[in-house]
This record gives structure tokens, sequence and C-alpha cells, in this order.
């Protein structure tokens, strides 16, 4: 019987979690939560315990936490194998097996795939081996980075202005090293938030002393007769002088060991269902293949169910903790994974955070405070009704805002606001780039079908 | 419905004052509760008021407030002075806050409140001595009442020779504001109440003076030489807001202190595992803002559009009242809810509120009460209620004992 | 001990940043930083830190015993096996 196959599972059964950072880690405590007593495994390529990765280009940068300090509190005795340092290189899903990149193997009933993302590199990889040139993504990237800010370069440039690429500017700036960022659109952010917003990050930017450039990419990077990087080239036929290059230019996901697997992995991740089960390349679910965290792309029910992938750290928890749940629960147990996207980013000293999904939206409304004193709430519509809002210095009024989302909320917002300033009365163009363009750092991916106009009540679960 | 007795009008019947909670359980019956044309709108479950609080079509603007109508709750301070940002919207409110905080707490002023902690014990130890031989104290007289004022005194700066006379003022100040006294109506006391205030305000007035001509480090020269983006704030708002701290901070933080005293002697098991480890205060605290909260409702809040609140539409202009220790008690949100469990996990309780108007003096008040109560219990021997329940304050918004004699067999 | 703070949860009420200031710092108005591998001397504070979170989204091991504290593994070393550790954590509002 079903039940009795599940209990022996949850009992003795064996648990294999390829990726041992934070959703790899929640995973393995949840799974330990509810229950499960059988063997555990997590595999991890670096040698680590699991470590929080947002300080890395916060705190870390701004001298308050060594990078090598970073290790997430573990909130469960997890009683697990760990294979640390060992890259998984393969995937034998008839045979249920990981294959290691030391030859070894795990077998596993249940298979959680959280193997996340890494820095997508410099193209030129002689450029890219320059002495001088990095990537910000993992433990021993800042602390190369940190190094190298310490010893007090002359100048730092920032290839991208994502997220990453505004933090580590913002951290320079702190330290007073000069800095120049380079991006290809109009602004910074206008992946994840729009021209709009992003002419206030790049006002933000330049105030604080950021050498901004934008509408120019870097066409060569230039080393001396040692190997050192020493200068940018940028489209726009300009030469800036820097003996530090940050490279962020968003990230790849981890999918290549699990080419030739049978599984639905590429480029853009893996594709699941809203219960965390992976597709297999003919797009039938698996039963024992799960995926969680940045590596999974999964179709979304307030979204129009289209395929989202987001890079967002409360992401990885809540899928980790529903995929860990659905591994070892009948099937009339399971949940959807139905996270209200959200994410964080702080930059010169103000504190960005933004609900729903941002890039779906093609107008917006700055529904409180202004965007002239950086310190507002806009609201992102689509097709009538709201899908996302950022705040600046205002969090606390964005739970309002994430309830609304839920409602399907109608766009353009009718009903008045404390701190609604006459700006605040009309949408305006969110003004996104075209879709198709490659930008800096999205955080969130959109694919699938066009979103349905529907209505959906979305009940927050009881505590 | 109309032969029912009318829930508001229990509220603030004193006959419930010492133990309203009944009443409250009666009310999450009715999540929104409107008895009458004109009369508020009175929501008391957790979610609710949680995102009221978080709610940008709910004002605090007193002057929305007036053109609500008459409360019996809501009257504004009377302090002649202009309205404190716990009475204003964003941006002004946002604007005075972010002042008042820059001389107060993080980021210009992080370790303010820190290192005001040896300070604090110190007046707590001086306070508990000067209990000397008697073998029965009123905590409220000889100990939560002169503790946070004299706490108030050394975070704005007023000299130690000047704590005497500051605290002869604040007296008649902080029980004018309560309705008893207030409308008691003694002439005479009303007399001293607004002289009171007068020579308050003029003191407070010259010590902002000279310390804006030779700052120290205190709030006040903080406040009036703010350099920030925002500017210094205007002598009126200097002492709008030090009123403002002085009056809100003040009678919760007995209340608190007050309050707690009377749970831990109703469970003297957790009373003696506090004597036993003193790191237990700090849980012992936060469950305490949620059994019993010093603030027990914020009743000056209006919608300035039509809101939909479980399917009861609450006009635009309404006045709303949000009651917090409702909500602190409300079952579908706390396990057991009407248990006093400092080892409860789940603690993310109403006390301080919520939003941006959230209590600006919160971490001050968390430390009062966590060094007060762990001291009291280490030193107090075998200490139990005289009279149980104690006499209370009118006050059905600040709600506590007027006074909690307390009997024990001497000082540790 | 060991500590990380959901920033998504964070609403910058900064409780922390009064109580443990060397531990928790805002950065402008209402942006945390912290440290997420305070010293042990930091213990009680971190404590009361984590209990005034008014979102509780301040997670942290190895606050209760000091002898626990010594158990932490240090300078990235990889354990075979992960020790039992007290946890403190309150994880509040599911879907939120």
């Amino acid at each position: 019987m079903a039940d009795d196959r599940m209990e022996r599972l949850r009992r003795e059964g064996r648990i294999a979690i390829v990726g041992a950072s934070l959703a790899g880690l929640r995973a393995a405590e949840t799974l330990r939560a509810e229950g499960f007593t059988g063997e555990l495994t997590l595999i991890g390529d670096e040698p680590y315990e699991p470590y929080d990765r947002p300080p890395l280009s916060k705190g870390v940068l701004m001298g308050l936490a060594s990078p090598e300090h970073t290790d997430l509190p573990q909130r469960w005795e997890i009683d697990a194998k760990w294979r640390l340092g060992v890259a998984a290189t393969g995937l034998d899903l008839p045979g249920r097996r990981v294959l290691l990149a030391d030859g070894d193997d795990v077998e596993y009933d249940r298979l959680l795939i959280a193997t996340g993302t890494r820095a997508r590199p410099w193209p030129n990889e002689a450029e890219a081996a320059l002495d001088g040139v990095l990537v910000l993504r993992t433990r021993d990237d800042a602390v190369r980075l940190q190094q190298r800010l310490k010893a007090g370069p002359r100048r730092v440039f920032v290839i991208g202005a994502g997220f990453a690429g505004c933090e580590i500017a913002s951290a320079c700036r702190e330290k007073g090293i000069a800095v120049t960022v380079a991006e290809r659109a109009g602004a910074p952010l206008v992946g994840a938030l729009g021209g709009v917003i992003g002419a206030v990050s790049a006002d933000l930017m330049t105030e604080n002393g950021v050498d901004l450039r934008t509408h120019v990419t870097v066409t060569a990077l230039e080393g001396d007769s040692v190997g050192r990087v020493r200068a940018v080239h940028l489209s726009d036929e300009s030469v800036v002088e820097a003996d530090v290059v940050v490279v962020s230019l968003g990230s790849l996901r981890n999918t290549e060991w699990l080419t030739g697997s049978g599984l639905g992995a590429g480029p853009r991740g893996i594709a699941c269902d809203a219960g965390c089960r992976a597709f297999d390349f003919r797009g039938i679910v698996t039963d024992d293949v799960f995926v969680a965290g940045d590596v999974a792309r999964s179709p979304h029910a307030l979204f129009g169910y289209q395929f989202l992938s987001l890079e967002h750290w409360g992401n990885a928890v809540a899928q980790a903790e529903t995929a860990a749940h659905n591994m070892i629960c009948l099937p009339a147990d399971r949940r959807p994974h139905l996270w209200m996207p959200a994410f964080w980013s702080s930059q010169f000293g103000v504190n960005i955070k933004s609900v729903g999904v941002p890039p779906m939206g093609d107008d917006l409304m700055i529904v409180q405070g202004s965007l002239a004193e950086r310190r507002f709430v806009g609201v992102y519509g689509h097709q009538g009704r709201m899908v996302a809002a950022v705040s600046f210095d205002n969090t606390r009024w964005l739970e309002f805002y994430q309830r609304q989302i839920e409602r399907g909320a109608p766009f353009p917002v009718e009903f008045p606001t404390v701190d609604r300033r006459p700006e605040g009365r009309q949408p305006v163009a969110a003004d996104f780039p075209d879709p198709s363009l490659p930008t800096h750092a999205p955080g969130v991916t959109l694919s699938g079908y066009s979103p349905a106009d529907q209505q959906l009540v979305f009940t927050p679960a009881r505590h | 419905m109309t032969t029912k007795v009318s829930l508001v009008h229990q509220i603030t019947d004193f006959t419930n004052r010492a133990d309203p909670y009944p009443v409250y359980a009666e009310l999450r019956k009715t999540p929104v509760l409107h008895e009458q044309d004109g009369g508020p709108y009175v929501i008391s479950s957790y979610w609710d008021i949680e995102s009221l609080l978080h709610d940008p079509r709910i004002s605090s603007d007193a002057s929305n407030l007036a053109a609500a109508g008459y409360d019996p709750l809501g009257e504004a301070e009377q302090t002649g002075l202009p309205p404190s940002f716990l009475r204003l919207d964003p941006p002004e409110h946002d604007r005075l806050r972010r002042i008042a905080n820059s001389a107060f707490g993080p980021p210009q002023c992080p370790h303010r409140v820190e290192d005001m902690r040896d300070g604090m014990a110190a007046i707590v130890s001086e306070l508990i001595d000067g209990f000397g031989d008697a073998r029965e104290i009123d905590l409220v007289d000889q100990f939560a009442y002169p503790f946070p004022v004299t706490v108030i005194c050394r975070l704005l700066g007023v000299p130690r020779e000047d704590e005497p006379r500051f605290r002869a003022w604040v007296d008649p100040l902080v029980a004018s504001l309560d309705p008893d006294t207030r409308q008691g109506s003694d002439p005479e006391f009303q007399k001293a109440a607004q002289e009171a205030r007068m020579q308050l305000g003029m003191f407070l007035a010259e010590l902002v003076e000279q310390r804006s001509k030779e700052p120290r480090d205190d709030l006040l020269s903080d406040l009036v030489n703010s350099h920030g983006p925002d500017g210094a704030m205007t002598m009126m708002e200097v002492l709008s807001t030090s009123v403002l701290l002085l009056i809100a901070g003040h009678e919760t933080t007995v209340n608190l202190i007050t309050n707690g005293m009377l749970t831990l002697l109703r469970h003297p098991d957790v009373l003696e595992r506090l004597r036993q480890e003193p790191e237990l205060s700090v849980r012992i605290v936060e469950e305490l803002l949620r059994y019993e909260p010093p603030v027990q409702m914020v009743p000056q809040r209006t919608c300035i559009a039509d809101i939909e609140v479980r399917g009861v539409t609450i006009p635009k202009g309404s006045r709303i009242w949000l009651v917090l220790a409702a909500g602190n008690r409300d079952p579908e949100r706390f396990e057991n809810p009407d248990t006093f469990d400092p080892d409860r996990q789940d603690i993310e309780h109403l006390g301080f509120g919520s939003g941006i108007h959230s209590c600006f003096g919160a971490p001050l008040a968390r430390l009062e009460a966590q060094i007060a109560l762990s001291e009291l219990a280490r030193r107090m021997d075998n200490p139990r209620l005289v009279q149980d329940p104690p006499p209370y304050r009118q006050n059905a918004v600040l709600r506590g004992p007027r006074h909690l004699d307390i009997a024990f067999d001497g000082l540790r | 001990m060991r500590l990380v703070v959901d920033l998504n949860k964070c609403q910058g009420y900064a409780q922390c940043a009064f109580l443990a200031p060397d531990v928790f710092v805002m950065h402008g108005e209402e942006a945390l930083a912290y440290d997420p591998r305070p010293d042990a001397e930091q213990r009680e504070r971190v404590a009361r830190a984590v209990a005034a979170c008014p979102v509780q989204a301040i997670t942290a091991d190895g606050l209760d015993a000091p002898s626990v504290r010594a158990e932490t593994a240090e300078g990235g070393a990889v354990p075979a096996t992960v020790t039992p550790r007290e946890v403190v954590t309150v994880e509040a509002r599911d879907g939120r």
C-alpha cells in the first residue's frame, strides 16, 4: 500500500540533496523536523558548511563581518552525511544514483536538486584570467574581493549595475574607494525595477560619487606586462584605468551536470511543478526528483501560472521547505509552493524592497512618498491589476500592498493613501527594457504562456 | 441587539478594569464592532489589527480625528503644543520621528540606550534600598513611578540637581491626563496641573536654550543641534517631542513594571525561576507585552477611504479603535492565549503596536522592565500580594494598578 | 554563535541595533547589516535582540549554554556530522 511504502521511506529511506547552501540546508532541517529518520546525504561542491551569501556583498564588504564567518545557523539537528568539496557530475535517473566528481556515487530513494547558480564569468577567457578581474558569488570570491579592497585600489570597475553591482559600488564608496560602474541599459536596476526606479538609483549613485556610465558595454579588459588588469575599454571608445574589475553580469544556473540525464534541465533552470517535482525532458513529472531554490523554475498561480525562476533568498527557504515536505508525504498532503516573490537590497544607506513580480508590470504608480526624496512606495500594474510593489526606505507599508497583490486588486490604485503626492495620482510607464534583450542580473525570469486575467483569492497558511 | 449591554461601554466601564479580558473575548466574536452611528469601529482580532496598523488608508492625523467627532477615549493631550509625531501622518510624522531618532538611536546614536544600562541598574538598586526596613511597600509610588521619570531625566539631560523639581512637575501633569482626575475636576488640582505644565515648559525651554549653546552628550543637545538632511527641530517641535517622550514613555513604563510584578506574584513558579536566572526577564517582558500590555488599545485612528474588513465596510472618516490587548489574546493567533507562558516561542505580540507608529521608546522600556523585574525578584524575600486585585487607575487605554501593595520578609 | 536575519521579514524597527549595537548596525534609516558570527561576549545582548525583534526575523544558534559555543566549528572546518545545537527561532506567519 502507498501508506506503508511512505512509512518505510520516512523510516529508513535514503534521501540525497545536491547543493549544500541555503536551500539544501533548510530542506534537510525540514525533513528531520517532519520526522524523516532515514539516511540523509548532503552533497556540495564548495568545501564549506552552508553559509549565507547576501552578507558577502553587504556587511562583509563594509567590514562588519568576515567573509569566512557567514555560516548559517542550524535550526534542527540534521544528522547528515556531508559530501562537501565534491561536485555532482551526473545523474542516473533510472538507477537512482548521483555520480560524484571523485568517482563515488550516492544512491537515493528521493533526490532534491538545489544546485543554485554561479556567477556569470567574463566571456573572454584570457581577459577573465587577468589578475584583478573578479566575480562575487561565493565565500572564496568574497575573500578575494575583500583583500583587493583592503589593499586600497586606485579604482574599482564594476561591470553591470544589477543589485549586486550596485551593492559593490556602495561598499566601495563607503570605504572611499573610487569606483566606476558600466551598464548596458539606461540606468541601474532597470531589469529588476524598470527605468523610472532605475533613474532614482542612478541619482543615488552619482550623488554618492560613483562614476556611472550607462548605455555602454565593456569591449575589452586590458592587462599590463605582468598580467594584471590595468584598464577597461568601453563601447563609447573611452578607456578607464582600474586595478580591480568586478564582473557582475548575473548568474548561470548549475544544470550542466544533468545534461543527458533525461531531466528537463537547461540554461533556464530545471522545470518543476508547483509541488517542486521535476519534469523530465518529455514534460512528464517525476515522482522522486524534487527541485528547490535558484535553480528551480515553477509555475505560480498568482502570476498566470507562468514559470518563475526566482533568485531570491526567501524563495530558496520557502521552496526548500515545501519540497522537503512533499518528498516525504502522501500525495493528498502535498502543498504547493505559492511563495510571494520578495527581495531586498541595501545600497548607499537606502533600503530597497520589493514584493510580487515587478518586471511583469507595464505601468507604475508612486502611491506614497516621492521619487525625488527617495522615500516612496511604487505599485506596478499589469492588465488592470496590481502585480508588484517596491519601496525605498518605506518597508513598513509593503505588506499592505502584498495583500493587495495576493487579492489581485485593481490597478490603477484609486483609493487615497497617506502621503500621496501629486506625482502619484496617475500611472506612468514603468519602462522595462525589451525582455528579449539581455539585462544585467535580473532577479526574476519570466517564461511560459501569457497570464490569464483572473482573480485569485490567496489565503496565507495559518500559523 | 438593543437589549444587549453596549460592549463599547463595557470597555470603558471601570468595573471591568481589573480584568477586561472577558470583555475582549466577547468583542472578538464581532471582530468589527460598530454599535451606533457616529460611534467607533472596534477591531479586536490579531490579524485585522496587524493589517490595519500597516494600512496606508488609515490616518493618525489629529485633524482627521477631530473631524470624526467626540470620543470617550480619543482625547488629545492638552499640552498647548503642536501635535507630536504620534498624531501626524507622513511625511511630517516621518520627518519629526527621524530627527527624534537621530538623537536617540541608530544609526546616529547606536549606543545611547545600551549605555544607560548601568545607570538604570543603579537607579533600581537605589530605589530598592530605599524600601529600608519596611515589610510592606506600594510598588507604584515607591518604585514603578519614580524609576522611569529618573531614566527620562538622564536621557534628556536634566541636571541631577534639578531632578526633584522636574519630578514634582511631571507627577501632576501625568496625573491630570488620567480621565478620572480630569473629569473629577477638582479645581485646585487642575490649577496645580496647569501650573506644573507651565513651569515644566519654561524649564525645558531654558534647558534647550542652554544645550543649543553648549551641547552635551544628551538627547536634548542632539535634538536641537541635529545636522542631518532633515535639519534641526524648531524650539516648539523640541518641546512637543520632549513632552511626548515624557508622557508616552512614563505611564506606559509604570504600567509595564507594575503589571509585570502583579503577574509574577500571581505566578510564583515563574517568579522563582526569574530569581534563579535573571536572563529569563527578557522572555518574561516579551510575554508581558502580550499578556498584559501597558497600552490596551489605539483609539486615535481614522480611515481616509472606505475600507473593508471581514466583509464590513468602514466608511471614510470613521473613527477606529484597535484593541491591541484583545488581539494579543486572540486564539486564532496564539495557542492558549490566556496562559502566561514566558517559554512561548511564538511571541509576535502587538504590545508596542506595529507599522510606522510602533513605540518609539520600546528599547528603553524593554531594558527598564527587564532590569526592574529581575532585580525586584532577586532582592525581595518572599514577596506576596496584599490585595488581589489591586486598585486600578481609571484609564482604560493606559491600563494599570494605581497602587500595588506588596508584603515581603526583607531585602536580600 | 551564528545568526542570520530574514531581511524579507525585517521592517527596520531597529530593536536589535539598540540592544546589541556592536552586532547589528543600521545602515541608513531602515537597512540592517549585521555580524553573522558575533563574539561570545555578545551572547546576552544578542539574546535580547532575538527576543525583541517585533517580526521575529533573527535566527541564532549557540545562545543558551556557554558550553555549546565551544563546539562551534571554527574557521570553516568541515565536520563529518553536525552537532546538535540549541536553536532559538520563531517561524511566524506562513505565506508571508
